[in-house]
């Protein structure tokens, strides 16, 4: 088990991600092929049947969420979500520089089963340089003629963690606040430019080609049942081995550190690690035994969600740390709805007085009720997660929490 | 296709490593950065996007390439041939956190502060670079040489600390080497 799976960044540093003809020789735009073979609505029940779901954090099957999008409106889009702000994360980066190729093959695969041909990447706007390279790859890949009829049109995001939410990344394509919309209707009914939009994560869609190229029941049979295929994953803060990896959604998350990580920095003791991002939850090392797929994160509390690994060891303070977050969360919440606009504030607020030494056992009582009320009637994700770090933290480092009080 | 592969054999290069040296940047790109108010640059640049649907955002990002922040005539230029209201291409404007209505300087300097860079040691070369640059995060050197901006995760993990210069990362920073970045800033 403390060996790679590499589906998606086989070919990495080997292939020029710009060329479409070396991707074309290692079986590039195969999938395409065939899936153009299909119609589309055998496509999208082919992507059902393979079980990949949503590799942005959501989890939801590809194949499912394509079948919701009406096929009589005549203009319809395909968007690729490359908005990855969660700290830690940098897996979509990775995919794009290394196989760039199989992500535009992907989304033009999605493109025929819903019968689109315009497709976007909102590319976040860290990324530069990942622009220009994806606007490079894009050109050469029209010009080999391998994409056909089908066009992308880059965008580059401006810094909004909030825009990696679905809507409000179509708000900002459209050229406003990345303010998320009320949902229903979803994107797949009333997307972009109120017309029906399938949005996808990068890792997604390049799942597609490989999955068309060998086969549904192939791509099911990797990894975890309820959750196949391979993930990428990016391991941060104190691992031996700072890095990327791809592994099959079985993959024990204990390897994850010890193995494929090299294990803890300096051979000291493992405190927490915290899966997802930064809106995932704080694992203790009791529940390193658990694979990473979506299901078994979720039932421990955890979240695979963007698939960071952020590794803390025995000396961090993680009042501390969970009090940074609770600083990311207020500057990051778009202000749009009042749980999460003053919910996220307060949050900080409160943090930061436990962790400067003048909390009080009632204030650990007003997060939890404050996170209760954020969880349950923030308009989006962001609102809902925000909390995560600090209920996780006070369930299962307690004492750190206590320690600090006046 | 099970594989380990040679990569992890070898020192892992990115694709830009080759700005760097030990995290050290060999050359910063300077922005040849316009000095006057010339509407009509402005103009060209915004109706460059005007055939872009939603493109406001697109002609933001051309007009900071040019002078690093958003002056208030292309905001009113942006909102005229975007067909929006002042008031909502402000709002668009003051909505993203890399965009700015106000003038910066030269080189845009962010310090990440997300939670792996946070435990990496973020806040001491934060400190050092508001000692070296005698500005506090928000603020520009009165030569307008140099902007220091806090920012979330930029997506470089794997080099913790990290910092931007106009967008380009350097990698595991160190406060003993804010001097020497600073001074690849020509």
């Amino acid at each position: 088990m403390a060996q790679e799976y590499r589906v998606l960044l086989e070919h990495a540093d080997k292939i020029n991600p710009e060329s479409a003809a070396d991707y074309i020789q290692v079986g590039g735009y195969k999938g395409l092929e065939k899936a153009r073979s299909m119609n589309p609505k055998d496509l999208s029940e082919e992507v059902k049947k393979s079980g990949l779901r949503g590799r942005g954090g959501a989890g939801f099957n590809a194949g499912m969420k394509w079948s919701f999008v009406p096929q009589y409106p005549e203009t319809k889009y395909v968007v690729c979500n490359f908005d990855e702000g969660e700290p830690g994360t940098y897996k979509d980066r990775i995919i794009a520089q290394k196989n760039a190729q199989a992500l535009l093959e992907g989304m033009a695969i999605c493109g025929h089963a819903i019968s689109s041909n315009q497709g976007y990447i909102y590319c976040r706007g860290e990324y530069p340089f990942v622009v220009e390279m994806l606007k490079n790859a894009i050109g050469n890949a029209k010009e080999s003629g391998a994409l056909g009829e089908f066009n992308i049109e880059v965008r580059m995001g401006a810094g909004a963690y909030v825009c990696g939410e679905e809507t409000a990344l179509i708000e900002s394509i459209e050229g406003h606040r990345g303010e998320p919309r009320f949902k229903p209707p979803f994107p797949g009914v009333e997307g972009l430019w109120r017309m029906p939009t399938v949005v996808n994560n990068v890792e997604t869609f390049a799942c597609l080609p490989y999955i068309l190229t060998n086969g549904a029941e192939w791509f099911a049979g990797i990894g975890a049942k309820s959750y196949p295929g391979t993930k990428v994953l990016t391991l941060t803060g104190d691992v031996e081995n700072a890095t990327y990896f791809e592994v099959p959604t079985d993959y024990l998350l204990r390897d994850v550190i010890y193995e494929l990580g090299g294990g803890v920095k300096g051979g000291k003791k493992l405190k927490a690690v915290q899966v997802g991002g930064t809106s995932g939850a704080f694992i203790p090392p009791q529940n390193l035994n658990t694979p990473i797929d979506f299901d078994s994160m979720g039932a421990i509390g955890a979240a695979l969600g963007s698939g960071a690994v952020f590794v803390m060891d025995e000396s961090r303070d993680i009042v501390d740390t969970v009090n940074r977050i609770a600083k990311f969360f207020e500057h990051e919440s778009c202000g749009q709805c009042t749980p999460c606009r003053e919910g996220s504030f307060r949050c900080k607020e409160i943090m930061e007085k436990i962790n400067n030494g003048k909390g009080s056992l009632q204030d650990m009582e007003n997060l939890q009720v404050l996170a209760r009320v954020m969880q349950k009637a923030s308009l989006c994700g962001l609102g809902q997660a925000a909390p995560i770090p600090i209920t996780s933290t006070l369930e299962h480092f307690e004492y750190e929490y206590l320690r600090k009080l006046m | 296709m099970l594989l380990i592969s040679l990569d992890r054999l070898l020192p892992r290069v990115y694709a830009y490593d080759f700005l760097f040296v030990v995290g050290l940047p060999l050359k910063i790109k300077a922005k040849s950065l316009k000095g006057g108010c010339e509407v009509a640059n402005y103009m060209d640049i915004i109706v460059s996007c005007k055939d872009k649907p939603g493109g406001i955002i697109e002609a933001y990002h051309a007009i900071q390439k040019e002078y690093n922040y958003i002056p208030q005539e292309a905001l009113r230029e942006a909102a005229r041939v975007f067909k929006v209201s002042e008031a909502q291409a402000f709002g668009v404007a003051t909505f993203y956190s890399y965009l700015s209505v106000e003038k910066r300087g030269k080189y845009i300097i962010r310090m990440c502060e997300s939670a792996p860079c946070h435990v990496a040691g973020a806040d001491e070369v934060l400190k050092t670079l508001e000692a070296n640059l005698g500005i506090k995060a928000g603020e520009t050197t009165a030569d307008g040489k140099f902007t220091l901006e806090l920012t979330e995760c930029v997506g470089q993990c794997q080099a913790t600390p990290v910092v931007t210069i106009n967008s380009e990362p350097v990698f595991n920073v160190k406060p003993e080497m804010v001097p020497q970045i600073l001074a690849g800033c020509k």
